[in-house]
């Protein structure tokens, strides 16, 4: 019997969100197949951090992360040192950490790798991968070759899973990794300089259900403030398009498209925003698009499902007002 | 200074169909975005005497074409490793092959780009390190060689939240790197001129010493088993009224959907 194996990373203090939606992932297909699971968790206090992740999986195992050695060199030397890949099933997050070990682990395993993955489940003939490609033009589905019993490393996409717990907790256990068979993979990096990044909680738009996206026709760091208003009033989080980017008004973090990230809000608001390819493939899955733009012609206007026309900055302000009036009114 | 640049040619951007077989057609393809930024530093990297950039990507022949743009912006040759074998590679096979061609150019420095437009995987670059036991920076925002005691080293700065690192190790490396390295040039017409007398050396798999019955559609560790074009969004309904009506327009239309 195998076993559905999940590897998330700690912080502050605990599992990282991604990591306990994979854990409530790999109890949900183990369940289904049969099969036991388990949660590896690597990083600082990892048997504390571990905890966390008890209420999702029966079995959680903890690593104590190297110091001055990439989070990704020592989850990989866990993984190789518990995880039979022939056999059991690897979940791990798309998040630069996560693509890091799972590139790792085929590049010296060869293990089956699949990415992108919007769904995972166990049917009949074994485990079964969704994928969304092309921003969402293809959805596909996939297997390991092979079929029934056979392992592999999935990339799962973030949001793909809400969190729930089991009921019953589970346990934790230490484990150190094994030999340092992966030296070279850290290799002698020296960190020259360290600036942390400051504590500001600006909400990830991964996980946002409300995105208000900014461009070119936002003009400027200004603009955005009038977005990141609209923003909270919705309870949502604030993305952009490269051009926004590329000006330097917002983080590269908070970029949507080909080069940026990929979302999927319930309503994207798009504000100067004129609809390249590049951007669309990051939002083309959002449940409901609305768009902002003094073009009547901007190509956002062939897949947004409301164009209003008009001048952002006399609109977005209007609808702040109007969506702080309509919350107050519904209380 | 040899820096090889892994530049994929992927269909393009937009355009991407399957085939009956569920395989990305690929009969037109443009060099992958992620790519050029990559290209365009190595390029101001190795400005001296004596340094050189090349390319390397694993395409079908129809991938010639993004390859003749990478050394029209200034590659000076490009490996092109191009085998009916290699059809429906699955990412361990890509793996092997670009591993065993860079352990052929021979690179100081080997550099991927973020993701592949079309394979999405955002995985190559770290799986190629981890292959060549090459130490790994990623997310590169920029991007310095440096003395180290006299060792050339590279030393990579990563933006962490509104935070960031800079980190450094000893040649050879492998560094994987983001938009934020700068817009890249767009080909002169000099470079495309220079571009027809440069190189394009094509190698099949059998030239890098690999079985081609462990490559490619036949190998492949994981499988397609269907694919569904979801509908296209229709287009938008359109709100042409002043701020205030438009305001409430919006508002009623998402209270509609039950997003307010
Ligand atoms: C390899 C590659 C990768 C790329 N990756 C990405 C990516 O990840 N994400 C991305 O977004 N782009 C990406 N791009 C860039 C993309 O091609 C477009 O250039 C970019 O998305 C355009 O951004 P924009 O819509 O903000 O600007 P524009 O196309 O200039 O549109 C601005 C819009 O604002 C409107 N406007 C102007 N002023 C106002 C106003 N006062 N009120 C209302 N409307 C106004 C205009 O009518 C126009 O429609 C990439 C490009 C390449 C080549
Ligand atoms: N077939 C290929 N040929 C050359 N480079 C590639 C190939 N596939 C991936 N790469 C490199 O690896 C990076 C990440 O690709 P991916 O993991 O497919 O998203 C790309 O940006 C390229 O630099």
């Amino acid at each position: 019997m195998g076993t559905i194996w999940t590897v998330s990373r700690v912080t502050a203090g605990g599992s990282t969100r991604a990591g306990l939606e994979l854990a409530t992932l790999a109890r949900t297909i183990a369940e289904a197949g049969g099969q036991d699971a388990a949660a590896i968790i690597v990083g600082p206090d990892a048997a504390d951090a571990g905890a966390s992740l008890t209420a999702f999986v029966p079995r959680v195992l903890a690593a104590e992360s190297v110091a001055g050695r990439p989070w990704a060199a020592t989850a990989t030397q866990v993984v190789l040192d518990v995880v039979d890949l022939g056999r059991d099933v690897l979940l791990v997050t798309a998040e630069p950490e996560g693509l890091a070990l799972a590139g790792f682990l085929v590049g010296v395993t060869e293990a089956p790798l699949l990415v992108n993955a919007t769904s995972v489940r166990w049917d009949a003939d074994g485990l079964s991968i969704g994928m969304s490609a092309y921003g969402g033009r293809l959805e596909t589905q996939s297997r390991f070759a092979g079929g029934r019993g056979r392992g592999g490393i999935v990339v799962v996409r973030p949001g793909a899973i809400t969190a729930t717990s089991a009921g019953v907790p589970g346990t934790v256990e230490m484990v150190v990794p094994g030999a340092d068979a992966l030296d070279a993979l850290a290799g002698d990096v020296t960190l020259v300089e360290h600036v942390p990044a400051a504590p500001e909680a600006v909400m990830a738009i991964e996980e946002a259900r409300i995105v208000v996206g900014g461009g070119r026709g936002v003009g400027g760091p200004e603009g955005f403030h009038l977005l990141r208003e609209l923003a909270d009033a919705l309870g949502g989080a604030v993305g952009a398009t490269r051009a926004a980017v590329d000006a330097g008004w917002i983080d590269y973090g908070q970029q949507i498209g080909q080069t940026g990230k990929t979302v999927r809000p319930d309503l994207y608001l798009a504000c100067g925003i004129s609809g390249a390819i590049q951007h669309k493939v990051g939002v083309q899955t959002a449940g409901t698009i609305v768009a902002i733009d003094r073009d009547a012609d901007a190509p956002i206007r062939e897949f947004a499902d409301l164009l209003v026309v008009g001048d952002l900055f006399d609109v977005v302000p209007a609808l702040t007002d109007a969506v702080r009036a309509r919350r107050a009114a519904s209380g | 200074m040899h820096i090889v640049v892994l530049v994929k040619p992927v269909p393009v951007v937009g355009t991407e169909h399957l085939d009956g077989a569920y395989r990305t057609l690929r009969d037109t393809l443009e060099l992958n975005g992620n790519d050029e930024y990559m290209l365009e530093r190595a390029l101001r990297l190795t400005e001296a005497d004596g340094d050189e950039v090349s390319l390397l990507a694993m395409a079908p022949a129809t991938g010639v074409d993004a390859l003749r743009k990478g050394l029209a912006i200034g590659a000076a040759r490009a490996h092109h490793v191009v085998d009916d074998a290699l059809e429906g590679s699955d990412i361990r096979s890509t793996v092997s092959v670009l591993g065993a061609a860079i352990g052929r150019v021979g690179a100081d420095l080997v550099f991927a780009g973020a993701a592949s437009s079309d394979g999405a995987g955002a995985v190559v670059g770290a799986a190629l390190a981890a292959r060549l036991r090459l130490p790994y920076l990623a997310d590169a925002a920029d991007i310095e060689l440096v003395d180290a005691a006299g060792a050339a080293a590279v030393r990579v700065r990563r933006p962490m939240g509104s935070g960031h690192e800079v980190v450094q190790v000893d040649l050879p490396a492998l560094v994987m790197g983001t938009q934020l390295l700068g817009e890249p040039r767009y080909p002169s017409l000099r470079g495309i001129m220079a571009a027809r007398t440069r190189e394009i050396i094509t190698w099949s798999v059998a030239d890098l010493g690999i079985d081609p019955a462990t490559v490619g559609g036949g190998a492949a560790t994981t499988q397609v088993t269907s694919a569904v074009v979801p509908p296209e969004r229709g287009a938008a309904s359109v709100v042409n009224l002043p701020p205030d009506q438009a305001a409430e327009a919006v508002v009623d239309f998402l209270a509609g959907r039950g997003l307010i």
